[in-house]
């Protein structure tokens, strides 16, 4: 370690900080959600009597357990196939196209700060009319195309960096080019399949824009769309809506805690190239 | 579609020798295969949507009767309506703290370690810096109003340190509600900004420090002079992420204020939906969703041209 020895002190002072500051909201909310029900509790006080039970109540009045299956089932509608079609076209971008392709490329890329409050609207009456409102699919459809652009952006900028040679080795006809795609490119990309599959699983899990606009029903949305059903819903029972929160965050930061380090570099990574 | 079959693989093989001009059409055929997909899912779902964006923001429409042309009518509402301005106004406002503080504590702790954070510190400092970033926008939404709250913690905070007549219901408040949720959004990105200004430190060669301090060079020197310059991309990165974040907000600002008290608080996003889908303006709802795209746009291009350019 090259750190300057004098620094180390303030250094640790100051992240630490920034560590009380992340860490207290969740600990505000945590103590608020053991409080007593019907109380309006203070912003952190451990309660003399804390209420573990706020939490079955919260479980059984936000239907946790089919909240979690919706949210996999749109997790399972969206992640899986926007993988695959997007490492398919970044392979064809990146190895199959000439030059003259780049201005495919780069109308893929133009939807890179495209803000979805630009497309809801047309969306609502897309969905509509393909007869999708209220159902997942009016969350998963869409959610596909939207994710194209990063998807499609991250694997082309991986499988640009995978050398010629491996692909000119087999002078390849179009049914072997499967074949090749399949069993050497797709093995060979799983560090960067892994992490568009981590970014996505967490896009899709806290989407919350589509949810709210497409989907009435709190049953069928995503967690981060239930969530705001429920505020809408509990907002005034400060324990009940704390309890609930929490329990609705506990899946994902599990998640996270289990595999921190891919998260951490999938963000990280996913932010220097988006 | 002819094609230089050098450049296309699969046109060299041997039997294909007489007709390279078949071969590469196939190779043509397999790439479009390879790209279809995609290409179909974002046309349909982001192109097609931003297309119709673009015709209803030229029209009058309900959502519901008939339509009538209107020219570019909705975009002078857009850019003369002094409420619209306000929201446009708003959302640029919060890109001061959504960008800035993450930002400026990101460079600070950056400069102070100045190197790899390594072993369990490390790691638990990778792990909850990076909390924010995992749960969904709307939980901290929510966290944070009640963090918030009269009772809640910042409240209780004041108190404690002497500033009684500091309180008040932030969220509620015409001052206050704005910067309150700038600081929701700065708190959701200050984690990812920090690691990422932290990771880029530790790629600037130590050896310019070391020279510089052996020139006499003052913190501030090493700072203007080799960290800032050092950092150039990160820092890119941060703004880029941030100042998107701040611009097309939605969730935090639906989940903690829904846009008030007044407009305080409204931003594009917000009054996307809200004019769309509750006020049956969907003409004046689209033409302020494409003045949206086009000012991430404006704003992202001279960040991305001026942090990349030099390298």
């Amino acid at each position: 370690m090259k750190t300057a020895a004098p620094n180390t002190l303030v250094a640790r002072g100051l992240i630490i900080l920034l560590m009380l500051v992340t860490l207290l909201p969740f600990l505000s909310m945590l103590s608020a959600a053991l409080a007593p029900q019907g109380t309006y509790p203070n912003g952190l006080q451990w309660p003399a009597d804390p209420q573990w039970g706020n939490f079955v109540r919260a479980f059984e009045v936000a239907k946790m357990d089919q909240l979690l299956l919706s949210s996999a089932l749109i997790f399972l509608g969206v992640v899986p196939v926007s993988v695959l079609v997007a490492t398919m076209a970044g392979y064809g971008l990146a190895k199959l196209t000439t030059k003259k392709y780049k201005w495919l490329y780069l109308i893929f890329v133009f939807g890179l700060t495209l803000p979805f409050e630009a497309v809801i609207t047309p969306l609502y009456y897309e969905v509509r009319a393909l007869g999708l409102l209220n159902t997942r699919f009016a969350i998963i459809l869409p959610l596909i195309g939207l994710y194209m652009p990063f998807g499609v952006y991250w694997m082309r900028a991986h499988f640009l960096n995978v050398p010629h040679d491996l692909t000119e080795a087999a002078q390849l006809d179009g049914a072997t080019r499967w074949k090749e795609f399949l069993l050497v490119q797709v093995p060979l990309a799983r560090p960067a399949i892994m992490s568009l599959t981590i970014l996505l699983f967490l896009w899709t899990w806290n989407q919350f824009l589509l949810p709210v606009v497409l989907v009435q029903d709190p049953m069928q949305r995503t967690m981060a769309g239930a969530l705001g059903a429920f505020q809408g819903q509990w907002g005034t029972d400060i324990p009940l809506l704390c309890a609930g929160s929490l329990l609705i965050l506990l899946p994902t930061v599990l998640l996270f805690l289990t595999f921190q380090r891919q998260f951490v570099a999938a963000l990280m990574q996913g932010a220097v190239k988006g | 579609m002819t094609e230089t079959p050098s450049s296309v693989p699969g046109t060299s093989k041997p039997t294909r020798r007489l007709s390279p001009s078949r071969g590469s059409r196939k190779a043509t055929v397999t790439a479009w295969l390879f790209i279809a997909p995609a290409a179909l899912a974002y046309a349909a779902f982001v192109l097609v949507p931003l297309g119709m964006s673009i015709c209803y923001s030229l029209l009058r429409w309900d959502g519901i009767g008939k339509a009538t042309f209107h020219g570019l009518t909705n975009y002078i509402t857009v850019l003369t309506d002094a409420d619209l301005l306000q929201i446009i106004g708003n959302a640029f406002q919060l890109v001061l703290y959504f960008t800035v503080i993450p930002v400026a504590l990101g460079l600070a702790v950056a400069s102070a370690i100045r190197g790899q954070m390594a072993g369990r510190f490390g790691t638990a400092t990778r792990t909850i810096l990076f909390l924010p970033q995992v749960i969904p926008l709307v939980a901290a939404g929510i966290a944070w109003s009640w963090m918030f709250a009269s009772t809640g913690l910042v409240n209780q905070t004041l108190k404690a340190i002497g500033l009684s007549s500091w309180t008040r219901g932030w969220l509620g408040d015409f001052v206050w509600a704005l910067p309150a949720v700038g600081i929701i959004g700065a708190w959701v990105l200050l984690g990812l900004c920090t690691m990422l200004l932290v990771t880029g430190i530790t790629k600037i060669d130590p050896s310019l420090y070391e020279a510089a301090r052996l020139d006499g060079a003052r913190p501030w020197h090493e700072f203007r002079y080799i960290t800032l310059p050092g950092l150039r991309q990160e820092i890119g990165v941060c703004i880029t992420v941030t100042v998107i974040a701040a611009l097309a907000s939605f969730d935090i600002v639906y989940i903690s204020t829904q846009g008030g008290p007044g407009i305080n608080t409204t931003v594009p996003g917000l009054e996307i939906y809200r004019l769309a889908f509750a006020h049956r303006q969907v003409g004046l709802a689209s033409a302020l969703a494409i003045v949206l795209m086009v000012l991430v746009l404006l704003t992202i291009a001279p960040v991305q041209w001026f942090t990349r350019d030099k390298k």
